[in-house]
């Protein structure tokens, strides 16, 4: 069964983490590890990582079609940043590979605790939305 | 240069859409149809995942043992992902046109819709170019 | 359509001899699009075949004669005889034996493919796929996988690009001699595109066999054998050697990016330095200078440096200088003040890039963030410094480069000497 696991962050003045340089470089470490992991055990469907919203457009469609673009809000706290598809046996083991995620070390070294959210990939065509 | 483009939707406005008639929702479907049947065979699609459902969802954390706690709230006006394209296109204006054109879809009544779409680059793994 | 089996021995010659065998096949069809396709079955066919009954004498005469019977079998179908009834009673009721290919596949019909692949209706990216296929004789998986894109995809896109030309109502023959220099330029810039594409692709755990800058050099060695007179194919090819001889540098273990200055020098590739600066003075001798040439002269500049305190900057800036004449290129420009700090200080660097705030084209790209950052390390502006690496990396769209950033932001947060390798 697939899943999809997003990985929001907070946003915070330039949208970047202002981290002592072993620390980033755990954090770079850890996740290429996790993905490493994750394409051994065969459960790696898919990642992507997203740009920073610094340059994200929201696009609306205009009267004539045509595309409408504008930033995207600035409140907005949070942003995803990132997200898998992997492809596993249970909920739980997506939920095991989330809480994986979740720990990831960030400035310190101890485990940043994001809150990862976890969807099913309906296989096919749900009778909502293609 | 890989694009990613997110529909968003709030639990709202995802029970007022399951409420359409039948036709709209059948309307609105041919066209997405038709939307990913013109980027395929254009070259352009690389991904398209539809993410209904937000009752499904789970909100994962690490415990201090490092084992899963979840949680699966959400809040009336958190906006979720509904579903993500992602298109390989020149530039960025290609890429807010296939924006627009997935905006704009048939909405309940013969209205048009003009949704959101957040439109992001997808991080390559590319080094600078000449370095 | 099956992909090919791993490690053909006689790989590199189907590849030589696709675009042979397409000319041939395309010229006697006048069907490029079709020709395309029975030319790729051809191919699978040869990769199944030959390793059981050896490669045949002439190998070139078989693929043709195979495409052929491919394309006369496409040809008589209902559909296709309605559009094509002269082509078809010509070959069909004449019985013609099928040549053996002898004298077929002429140097014109190579060039022809790649001006027809790189006809500038195109997108670059339908442009690249169609050229990396009908003139790389590579498979559409392969090409695919090195894009990141789904096979479908790329399958589409190549299919796509066969239509628009088809519609455009291109022909397959050589440019006019009045259309000659734009449509070879067209052919540069997609060569140059595939080169970068595979040079800052970072190798990481994905290794495959195609390696998009190898080909593009393949490609661009073919045009320069048939082009030898051309001066900017010559300066294209120097530019793609002198880049690529420093690819072993350019990547740490863990996909990190090492910028130019900071790269280990011993692990530059001198034979294909040596290459490209003959390459360079063959092509700057010619006395029509452009682009490519300049771009690889400037590489030349670096590559012979042994250390980079070695580096020649002021004759760096002064091939600057002369590109941002013939370029518009808001990069050149960008490059320019980095050679300009270097020659005569970070503030006459940091000036120049004050006038590129108002170009739009750039103005809020993360690489004018980060030379920005970069000037003003050397300035001693350590805040300033960090401010502007972390908004480059916020904008960045590669991981190594945003890490890379956040790295640099990182290392001068801890007051660090200047001189150590991120």
């Amino acid at each position: 069964m697939k899943y999809i696991l997003m990985m929001n962050t907070m946003k915070a003045g330039a949208g970047v983490p202002a981290w002592p340089k072993k620390d980033l470089q755990a954090h770079i470490a850890f996740m290429m590890a996790l993905n490493s992991d994750l394409r051994e055990g065969g459960e790696f469907v898919f990642a992507e990582g997203l740009s920073f919203p610094d340059q994200a457009k929201l696009v609306r469609a205009g009267k004539d079609g045509t595309p409408i673009t504008d930033g995207v809000f600035p409140e907005a706290k949070e942003f995803l940043a990132g997200f898998w598809i992997v492809e596993v046996k249970s909920p739980e083991r997506a939920y095991q590979i989330a809480a994986r995620i979740s720990a990831a070390p960030g400035p310190g070294g101890g485990p940043l605790n994001m809150p990862i959210e976890v969807r099913p990939v309906p296989a096919g065509p749900p009778p909502e939305m293609l | 240069m890989k694009y990613i483009l997110m529909m968003t939707g709030t639990k709202v406005g995802v029970d007022s859409y399951r409420a359409w008639s039948k036709k709209d929702i059948e309307t609105h479907f041919a066209f997405l149809k038709d939307l990913n049947k013109d980027l395929s065979e254009a070259g352009e699609l690389v991904a398209n995942e539809p993410l209904a459902a937000p009752e499904l969802a789970k909100v994962v954390r690490a415990a201090k043992d490092g084992t899963p706690t979840t949680d699966g709230v959400f809040p009336e006006a958190k906006e979720f992902l509904l579903g993500y394209w992602i298109v390989d296109v020149d530039g960025p204006e290609r890429a807010y046109q296939i924006a627009a054109r997935l905006s704009g879809g048939p909405g309940p009544g013969g209205t048009r819709l003009s949704m959101p779409i957040e439109v992001r680059q997808i991080m390559s793994r590319k080094t600078d170019e000449m370095a | 359509m099956a992909t090919r089996p791993p490690e053909i021995p006689f790989e590199p010659l189907l590849r030589e001899l696709t675009p042979q065998v397409l000319g041939a096949v395309t010229r006697r069809f006048h069907d490029f699009a079709a020709a395309e396709d029975a030319v790729q079955e051809a191919l699978l066919a040869a990769t199944m075949q030959w390793p059981r009954e050896g490669v045949p004498d002439n190998p070139r005469g078989w693929l043709i004669q195979v495409a052929a019977r491919r394309m006369s079998d496409y040809l008589r179908s209902e559909e296709s005889r309605r559009r094509r009834e002269s082509v078809v009673a010509a070959e069909i009721s004449g019985e013609a034996p099928v040549p053996d290919g002898e004298g077929e596949g002429t140097d014109d019909d190579t060039l022809t493919l790649f001006f027809m692949c790189c006809h500038p209706s195109l997108t670059s990216a339908s442009a690249i796929a169609l050229t990396l296929r009908a003139v790389g004789g590579l498979t559409t998986p392969e090409i695919a996988k090195a894009f990141l894109v789904p096979e479908a995809t790329m399958a589409q896109r190549i299919s796509r690009a066969k239509q628009s030309i088809k519609t455009s109502g291109v022909r397959f023959r050589l440019p006019t001699s009045q259309e000659q220099a734009a449509r070879l330029r067209a052919v540069l810039h997609v060569l140059y595109l595939i080169f970068n594409e595979g040079y800052s692709s970072s190798t990481g755990p994905h290794l495959q066999r195609l390696e998009l800058s190898r080909e593009a050099i393949r490609l661009a060695r073919c045009v320069h054998t048939l082009l030898p007179d051309d001066a900017e194919i010559g300066g294209l090819l120097a530019l793609m050697l002198l880049t690529d001889a420093r690819r072993a540098a350019r990547t740490g273990p863990d996909e990190q990016l090492i910028p130019l200055t900071k790269q280990d020098r011993t692990l530059w590739d001198q034979a294909e330095i040596a290459e490209g600066v003959a390459l360079l003075t063959a092509a700057l001798s010619k006395g029509s200078i452009g682009p490519y040439q300049l771009q690889a002269a400037i590489a030349a500049v670096h590559d012979e440096a042994a250390r980079p305190e070695d580096t020649d900057w002021p004759q760096i800036l002064a091939l600057y200088e002369l590109l941002i004449r013939m370029s518009d290129n808001p990069m050149v420009a960008l490059n320019h003040a980095i050679a300009a700090a270097m020659v005569h200080g970070p503030s006459k660097g940091l000036q120049l890039l004050g006038a590129l705030d108002s170009d739009a084209r750039i103005a809020g790209h993360h690489r004018l963030s980060a030379v920005r950052a970069h000037l003003l390390e050397m300035l001693g502006e350590r805040e300033a410094a960090i401010t502007h690496y972390r908004l480059a990396a916020s904008r960045a769209t590669s991981l190594p480069e945003r890490n890379y950033l956040l790295t640099q932001a990182a290392r001068l947060g801890e007051g660090t000497s200047k001189g150590e390798n991120g």
